[in-house]
């Protein structure tokens, strides 16, 4: 078959899928999507995964290295049919928050960062770009195979295919995916020109393995035979590449950009995605299938040294079957068109969205205003962003001159992509996962990619010198690039994907752990965590007064006018006004930004609703502000709390204190009344009897001895009363001389006893006490003490009312205290009044009956403060108890 | 916060769709298993080579024929009355909402 029929006929070809294109985007347009829309069309718009690389590479793979290029196929279909796990939370949350790429699910996740998806826009392109050059190859070593000297094709024409190749696919691409400014609609034209091109693909490959299998083996069971008797038999199974390239596979089908694109952002219906949970697999395992026979057959017809990549087009055009050949030209054509074209449009979203808007808004923000013109501006910088993609991937085939290096750069692009994995998976699970845990992780996880496996790849000498891959730099061992950490002897990829995962998701579980994040950030976390959860969307926007018109102004620019007037019309209408301007609602302040973001990404679409709602909204800051607000009350209302806790303790201290001094105030007027009445009656009998004396009357001398007597008598007891209110003042001034001398603490006590006896003679009083202890030698004032000791024991005498009265007197020395207890068997004195008793005229009303003035109590303890010691009631001793305590320094020595 | 009222026993509809949902959620544990299989096959020449490919398709047809009847099942189960998927996810991730 002539070069020329092979270009005619791929130009015939690219030309009916422009013309699907066009008819199923006029289809979309008139709002008849049918078919369109079907779960089919969503599953073989997935079949994007395989690309040249599966169409021709995995005949080369299965050559080189046996079973093992399942493992490409076997990781998706262990995520699709685990769809319930995580591809279904992806897809609604992909709806649910109009995410555009895989760069805006993970910004959004983190509070809309516009670093994380700069950070993930970068690495989409750096792990892309190869992967584009690898297509363009394919095609253009397709044709090379048609040509007349394949392997001497001419350079110059080699470049120019290629070239056109990729101006034709920036054409299609920009006519068809950059048709609506929306990238969060679906693109019906590219969808179905994409599924009509996996169609293509699968018959191609499928024809080819029947070829082999009936046309040239002879049936399955020779086919079986001829498989078991090649080469390929004898590559065994490397068991950590197999679990690796398993893993690295299902992670890459996650987060590879063009994926993302088909199966989140084209999703029409979450249903579609059970339909191809089981659907896909079985796409993956039909394209698969006959790879293993063509690799066989291929080994055994074509002669040694022919390139394995191309077994299925050259075993048809070994056997003359031209026909067949131009049908897998035309398939593996459609392989890398339909992955060039979904990459650049993801791709083109991503550099959009996450690097021209944010720059041209911070080149704005200086100027201030509502954003202007972004619609044009969008348009033009994705359009371009296509061109710039494709130009890098044509490039990059240039430079590094296609041939084996690109086909290995397949699985290295994978271990870079998957480096977004954990900041993804980790935000739809974890509620905890923080921003600077995700942009640490990433970070870390692709520095390693690059260390370990980039850089070396490209081989010794160009970046690294081979004395550092052999022994790492600067001869430090374990820094060794394909053997970090003194682990040697593992596969590149295994090892890349072993260290850069392992970092990258301790350094984001470590860095969300210790960070703290914002209030978007947490607000956008509970969203995609419990996306299924229903509840209101708690992000909203404070109704306000904002103008309707500004925004109107604005989402014109963005959206278009007519888009922007529908959708304020149509939300006037539902809030049941008329014209154009509907009242801003947070419901719609969020619907609108969710539509605004499916143009320009979440992150600019917040930022553009933020600028123009600054005046009334609430903005993050404002919430900020008023939590620390909120905080500063808080604690200041804890302080006021505080304070008014200790005035109510000063306040129950006054209380007690205005008890007590009123207490005192009664005991005074009562002790007034009582002086009163002790002065008066001996007053009154000295008057009396001085009378009667004075009278002349005839006294007998008895009589007169009697009389002048009591007159004596009574002197005597108001001397004794001014005497005591003298010796208190005396004490309480602290004018009171202590004459310390050396005296034995038995004779104090024995004095005391002594003195007292007269008081109660009439009654049996018995005194217990243990001499042996009393042997104590004091230094005190011996007169003072006593009289605390005779005050104490005939109060004993004069108040026990117990029928047989009895006083114990304990001593005892214990830390560094002489104490002395006096502990009658009375029925001592109440707990009210324990508190007044050694208080100054304190008498206790039952025992007015008994004279005295109250005074010996305070006296006593003014003593005992002179002395250095104290006496205090000792109450639960089963009667009246008085405690003398001395400081032991005064009692030294024993007797 | 407030514990939604959650009904300790589901309905015989509900019920059936949760475990379909579980068997939902086992079929790719049970896959990853099958594909494992594999990493015995680490001698070179030990097996017929055409045989463990046929293998490896059986496990993947067999994954495909058990996805495909459990999507079939899901489809024609209906929700039961309210939030049926929702509340049974609700209840794998218990009082995965509220905290925070």
């Amino acid at each position: 078959m002539s070069f020329d029929i092979v270009v005619g006929i791929s130009l015939a070809y690219v030309l009916v899928l422009f013309v699907v294109a066009f008819a199923a985007e006029r289809r979309a347009r008139r709002g008849r999507l049918g078919w369109l829309r079907s779960p089919l069309v969503y599953t073989l718009s997935l079949s994007i995964y395989c690309t040249a690389w599966t169409f021709y590479g995995a005949v080369g793979y299965a050559v080189r290295s046996g079973l093992e290029f399942l493992t490409i196929y076997l990781g998706p279909t262990l995520l699709m049919v685990g769809w319930w796990w995580l591809l279904r939370k992806l897809v609604r949350i992909g709806r649910n928050q109009r995410i555009t790429s895989i760069a805006d699910l993970i910004s959004s996740r983190y509070g809309k960062s516009a670093s994380l998806g700069g950070l993930v826009t970068g690495i989409a392109v750096l792990g892309t770009t190869p992967y584009i050059a690898l297509q363009l190859q394919s095609v253009t070593l397709s044709f090379g195979v048609f040509a007349d000297t394949p392997v001497g094709w001419d350079t110059p024409d080699q470049w120019l295919v290629t070239a056109w190749v990729a101006i034709g696919l920036t054409v299609f691409t920009v006519l068809f995916g950059t048709r609506n400014l929306d990238a969060n609609e679906r693109h019906h034209g590219v969808v179905t020109a994409i599924a009509v091109e996996a169609v293509v693909k699968l018959v191609a490959l499928l024809a080819v393995g029947v070829f082999v299998v009936w046309g040239i083996a002879g049936g399955i069971g020779e086919t079986m035979a001829r498989i078991d008797a090649s080469p390929i038999s004898q590559v065994p199974v490397d068991g950590s590449r197999w679990f690796t390239l398993i893993f690295l596979s299902g992670a890459a089908f996650l987060c590879l950009p063009r994926m993302f694109q088909v199966m989140v952002v084209e999703n029409d219906d979450e249903r579609h995605l059970s339909t191809a949970s089981w659907a896909f697999p079985l796409y993956l395992a039909a394209i698969n299938i006959f790879v293993l026979p063509i690799a066989v057959i291929g080994l055994d017809l074509l002669p040694a040294g022919s390139n394995p990549d191309l077994f299925v087009l050259t075993v048809p055009l070994a056997m003359n079957q031209d026909w067949l050949a131009m049908l897998v030209f035309l398939g593996g054509f459609s392989a890398a068109t339909s992955m060039v074209i979904v990459a650049a449009i993801a791709l083109s979203t991503m550099v959009s969205n996450h690097v021209v808007i944010p720059i041209w808004m911070w080149v704005r923000r200086g100027l201030g205003g509502a954003p202007g013109d972004v619609r044009g501006l969008v348009l033009m910088s994705r359009r371009l962003s296509i061109a710039a993609v494709l130009a890098l991937g044509y490039f990059y085939h240039q430079v590094s001159g296609g041939g084996a290096a690109l086909a290995a750069m397949g699985l290295i692009s994978f271990c870079g992509v998957v480096q977004v994995l954990p900041a993804l998976v980790g935000g739809l699970f974890w509620r905890g996962a923080t921003r600077i845990g995700a942009l640490a992780g990433t970070i870390c996880g692709f520095a390693v990619w690059v260390y370990c496996l980039l850089l070396p790849s490209i081989g010794a000498d160009v970046v690294m010198s081979a004395e550092m891959l052999a022994n790492g730099p600067g001869g430090i061992g374990w820094l060794t690039p394909q053997a970090l950490f003194g682990v040697p002897g593992l596969d590149p990829v295994v090892h890349c994907i072993l260290w850069s995962m392992l970092i990258n998701t301790l350094v984001f579980c470590v860095g969300s752990l210790a960070s703290f994040p914002g209030p978007l950030e947490r607000l956008q976390g509970a969203q995609f965590v419990n996306v299924f959860e229903d509840g209101a969307n708690p992000r909203g926007w404070n109704e306000g007064a904002v103008e309707s018109e500004d925004l109107l102004v604005m989402a014109q620019r963005i959206l278009g006018a007519r888009e922007a007037q529908n959708l304020f019309l149509e939300e006037a209408r539902a809030q049941g006004k008329g014209g154009y301007l509907p009242d801003n609602t947070p419901d719609f302040l969020e619907r609108l930004e969710r539509e605004l973001s499916g143009s320009v990404g979440a992150a600019a679409a917040h930022a553009m609703v933020e600028q123009i709602m600054t005046g009334s909204s609430v903005s993050v800051r404002d919430l900020m502000a008023l939590a620390d607000e909120t905080a500063q009350i808080m604690e200041y209302s804890s302080q006021l709390e505080a304070k008014s806790r200790e005035l109510e303790r000063t306040a129950r201290q006054l209380r007690l204190a205005n008890e007590k001094l009123t207490a005192l105030s009664v005991q005074k007027d009562a002790f007034l009344s009582q002086i009163s009445h002790e002065l008066r009656t001996p007053m009154t009998s000295i008057r009396a009897f001085s009378e009667i004396l004075m009278s002349g009357e005839a006294l007998s001398p008895d009589e007169q001895a009697h009389y002048s007597g009591v007159i004596h008598d009574e002197a005597l007891r108001l001397t004794r009363l001014l005497d005591a209110l003298l010796d208190l003042s005396v004490l309480e001034d602290g004018r009171a001389q202590l004459a310390e001398q050396d005296a034995v603490l038995r004779d104090l006590i024995d004095r005391a006893i002594l003195s007292t006896t007269s008081l109660s003679s009439n009654t049996v009083f018995e005194i217990r006490r243990d001499e042996p202890s009393e042997k104590i030698v004091l230094r005190t004032d011996v007169d003072r003490l006593s009289q605390v000791f005779i005050n104490l024991v005939a109060n004993a005498r004069k108040y026990c009312d117990a029928e047989k009265p009895r006083l114990d007197i304990r001593v005892s020395r214990a830390q560094g205290e002489l104490t002395i207890d006096f502990v009658d068997n009375g029925s001592g004195i109440p707990a009210a009044s324990q508190q007044l008793i050694f208080e100054k005229f304190a008498r206790l009303s039952t025992a007015s009956a008994v004279d005295g003035a109250g005074l010996g109590l305070a006296i006593c303890r003014e003593i005992m403060v002179r002395l250095g010691g104290s006496v205090a009631y000792l109450p639960g001793q089963g009667g009246a108890a008085f405690r003398v305590s001395l400081p032991v320094a005064e009692a030294v020595r024993a007797a | 916060m407030s514990e939604r009222t959650k009904p300790l026993f589901l309905a015989r509809q509900s019920y059936r769709r949760r475990r379909l949902i579980d068997a939902c959620r086992l079929v790719p544990l049970f896959g990853a298993l099958v594909m494992l299989i594999p990493l015995l096959w680490t001698e070179p020449g030990s097996g017929s080579l055409a045989v463990r490919g046929l293998f490896l398709f059986a496990a993947w047809g067999l994954l495909v024929v058990l996805s495909a009847g459990l999507a079939r099942l899901l489809a024609i189960t209906p929700e039961g009355s309210g939030r049926g998927a929702e509340a049974a996810d609700r209840q794998v991730t218990p009082g995965g909402g509220d905290v925070l």
